[in-house]
């Protein structure tokens, strides 16, 4: 089988979690000796040859198809009145909007005749990339014809995907890596929920990173419950990492790791360090990470006089990361809302014991960990206060949750993945 | 005659070093050394150096009518000896022409007058030992606390150490109507005399004298002498307070403030009744007038005068609090190199970088601090701390197994 697949981002060149998820996939796909077509904006030439890659920045959209232009107008909508990013001053705001109204109150023929250099990043053109790729789609998937299924990844490529099943009439599978609501909560940015919801409408088929995401996209977005599948996330590597770094303080370590947003649960975290620090003194806990709930965070450690027990480290990256999780006796992660959550996993590798909150999709498969609602501060403390002084359970978790890794592989989720494309093509008419 | 008396805060603190959380119980040592020595050294080429020098030539050329006091902290004292011999020299032949007073205060600048009799008389001591050291056995008779911190319960254990003069603020909320112009007595300890800074005229020149939004821009020795001469003639002794790096530093040379105090001696002995003493000097020559109630701790910072630059929010009192547990440890142990760095740990500056009063005061506070935010200062120095605590800890384990 042969898919054309549209992502935003690919290793190594990524801000997030999705060009990892994308990567894993492709590498489980090749596995099963299925090929890919992947897209993406902005190639830079030092990506794994994994796929056949297409630079969206290459392509020159031929400027007589009709089709194109009506493509183009349902599309200029999306720029106008976007307030997806967050630090725009007014004035800049006013030129950007300025521009783009007037740039899309009829069809420049430009538009059709140049090739688009993409940045591939989370900018401030962000709106209008997203257009131009779905233009850039319509343009492959009419010289491509040599794809049977069409797959896009998250929003930001779910207009590039509906364009390429409206030019090929190919059946198009949407797949979740995250909602608008996990990561706005409630206040979600209109223009982005119209994209998700239109993109999982126009699919055949939807596919979402936990069951938790799939009731997210049951309930919030109207999507039939039997249209969507959950494809859980893998690990590229399970292999237990042998850090170099070595704890040199004398106490024990329990870790924060993430962004200190509200997605996150920075605050349960804080409190329930409270109520291990009130009956254990040797303990040190450590908030990695930055972010705008940080020094709401630093406030509320010193206000609870614990700042001789608590630290801060700031962002973390690189080799930081590993040392972190490597001198860590538990993880935890008190996220209100995770689609899946990648970081637990990697503290599993690290033979670390680990706390996930029941509101994150890595729960649905990692057995071998403690799991809490976020918001029961009680139960994270009594938590992290057994896998602290209970030998057995954090041994336990140590020896099996290695074990369990090794079961999380892409190709297994390749494998499933095939499954669905199969079920959606003999669904087709 | 009536009388002057300058009086100049001369301090550095030790700032830390960006110390992580990976550091803790790996790197022992806190100290900045590149920012210390190159503040050290930008401050004595546009400060020390040449305001000595000044000094030396308004001395020489009055002939003991031009006197100047000082007051040196020990972490400065440290720094000079580390990293400016020749500012150190420059103060040493000042204190040497006999026109130049001393004071006593804490050795490292610290708040410990707040918290613990011992440790501030601890501090007291050591200082007055670097002193001796440094000055050829000169021993301080008056006493500055750090910022000028003062309340009656301070200058009860000043008192006890031994002094009969201390320095304060004349902080408009503990005087009222009354003038700072007079020699006031302490009110558990009417031996001991406190000295009031005008914080009028002594800002006036410390802090408003290059601002240009003042409506009495610029000042001149003219100006400056009609307001000397404005003071009542029944007001005796006019104290001029204010920190050392005024001169070239907070007032860059190019806005004339050396001009000003190379003018201004001559001025005020040809135009007014005044002349110019030390602390001794105007507590010999000075009846006190009444004593003075101050209950809660005032001192020289900010508008409030009061110790919230320091010391108030969460994140300065955690601080604190976590520091002072340590107090009785630490002094048992007495171990040169936790002593050292105890000491520095204490320097009042740590407080103030935590400090969040961004409205009133917000301008001057990220002038002096080396950090981008408070929480930044803070998460810095409890880091810091947190290994130091392990130090002790260490030592204590160690001793406790040799006895």
């Amino acid at each position: 089988m042969r898919v054309l697949m549209f992502g935003w981002e690919f290793p190594p060149h990524i801000s997030g979690g999705l060009g990892t998820a994308c990567y894993g996939l492709v590498k489980g796909m090749v596995h099963h000796n299925q090929e890919v077509i992947f897209v993406v904006p902005k190639l830079w030439g030092d990506e794994e040859p994994l796929a056949d890659f297409v630079n969206a920045s290459d392509v020159t959209i031929d400027y007589r198809e009709k089709k194109f232009k009506s493509i183009w107008k349902n599309l200029t909508y999306l720029e106008v009145s976007s307030f997806l990013v967050p630090y725009l001053g007014p004035e800049e705001y006013q030129k950007f909007t300025d521009y783009a109204i007037h740039d899309r109150t009829d069809v420049d023929e430009s538009i059709f005749t140049n090739k688009y250099q993409f940045s591939g990043k989370y900018g401030k053109n962000l709106m209008e990339e997203v257009s131009r790729y779905a233009l850039t789609a319509a343009q492959i998937a009419r010289d491509r014809k040599d794809f049977d299924i069409i797959h896009a990844h998250d929003w930001l490529s779910f207009p590039a995907g509906i364009a390429a099943k409206e030019i090929s009439g190919k059946p198009l599978v949407a797949h979740v890596h995250a909602t608008e609501y996990d990561r706005s909560g409630e206040s979600v940015n209109p223009p982005v929920f119209e994209i998700e919801k239109a993109g999982m409408e126009a699919a055949d088929h939807v596919v979402a990173v936990s069951q938790l995401t799939k009731n997210t996209i049951v309930r919030r977005y109207g999507i039939p419950e039997e249209k969507v599948s959950v494809l859980h996330n893998a690990v590229l590597d399970a292999s237990i990492i042998k850090s170099k770094y070595e704890k040199k303080v004398p106490e024990k370590i329990v870790t924060f790791l993430g962004r200190i947003t509200f997605q996150k649960g920075p605050e349960y975290f804080v409190e329930a360090a409270k109520k291990v620090l009130d009956r254990d003194e040797n303990v040190r806990f450590v908030m990695a990470g930055s972010g705008d709930l940080l020094n709401r965070m630093i406030d509320r450690v010193a206000e609870l006089r614990m700042g001789n027990k608590f630290h801060f480290t700031g962002f973390l990256k690189g080799d930081d990361v590993d040392h972190m999780y490597a001198i860590s006796d538990v993880y935890v992660m008190p996220s209100v809302s995770e689609p899946f959550g990648i970081a637990p996993l990697e503290a599993v590798r690290h033979n670390t014991p680990t706390i996930i909150s029941k509101q994150s999709g890595v729960a649905e498969v990692l057995q071998n960990a403690i799991k809490i609602d976020f918001w029961d501060v009680d139960a994270m403390a009594d938590a992290i206060f057994a896998l602290l002084h209970y030998q057995g359970i954090s041994k336990m978790f140590k020896e099996l949750g290695s074990e369990e890794l090794k079961n999380l592989k892409w190709e297994h989720v390749a494998a499933k993945l095939v499954k669905i494309y199969e079920k959606t093509l003999a669904q087709q008419p | 005659m009536r009388t002057i008396c300058f009086y100049f805060q001369v301090h550095q603190p030790y700032r830390l070093k960006p110390y992580r959380f990976f550091d803790i119980g790996d790197d022992h040592y806190y100290w900045d050394d590149f920012l210390n020595r190159n503040v050290m050294r930008r401050v004595a080429q546009k400060c020390y150096l040449p305001m000595n020098a000044l000094l030396l030539e308004l001395i020489e050329k009055h002939r003991g009518a031009f006197k100047v006091t000082f007051s040196f902290s020990g972490t400065f004292m440290d720094q000079l000896e580390a990293y400016a011999p020749d500012v150190l020299e420059s103060f040493q032949r000042l204190v040497a022409t006999g026109q130049v007073e001393v004071l006593s205060e804490t050795y490292g600048h610290s708040l410990a007058s707040l918290k613990s009799k011992e440790e501030f008389s601890r501090m007291v001591d050591q200082h007055r030992g670097k002193i001796q050291q440094l000055f050829n056995g000169y021993t301080p008779k008056v006493f500055r606390n750090t910022e000028l911190i003062y309340s009656d319960k301070i200058g009860e254990m000043v008192y006890d150490m031994g002094y009969t003069g201390i320095l304060t603020e004349g902080a408009k909320h503990v005087l009222g109507w009354k003038s700072p112009n007079f020699v006031y007595q302490n009110s558990i300890k009417p031996e001991l005399k406190v000295l009031l800074k005008n914080f009028r005229l002594s800002d006036d020149i410390a802090f408003r004298f290059s601002n240009k939004t003042w409506s009495d821009y610029p000042l001149t020795v003219d100006k400056f002498i009609n307001w000397i001469n404005a003071i009542p003639k029944s007001e005796p002794v006019l104290n001029l307070f204010m920190d050392y790096e005024t001169f070239g530093e907070h007032q860059w040379k190019e806005t004339g403030i050396f001009e000003f105090m190379r003018a201004l001696p001559q001025a005020v002995f040809s135009k007014t009744d005044f002349g110019f003493s030390t602390p001794s000097e105007v507590l010999e020559q000075v009846e006190a007038v009444s004593p003075i109630h101050v209950p809660i701790p005032i001192s020289w910072a900010d508008e409030e005068r009061d110790l919230t630059a320091w010391l108030g929010n969460d994140l300065q009192d955690e601080a604190f609090d976590r520091l002072y547990e340590l107090e009785k440890t630490v002094r048992k142990l007495d171990d040169p190199d936790l002593i050292r760095d105890w000491n520095y740990l204490q320097t009042s500056d740590h407080f103030y970088y935590m400090c969040t009063k961004f409205f009133s005061d917000g301008d001057i506070h990220s002038y002096f601090s080396p950090y981008d935010t408070p929480y930044d200062a803070f998460i810095n120095y409890m880091n810091v701390l947190s290994d130091f605590v392990l130090r002790i800890k260490e030592k204590k384990k160690e001793v406790e197994s040799v006895e």
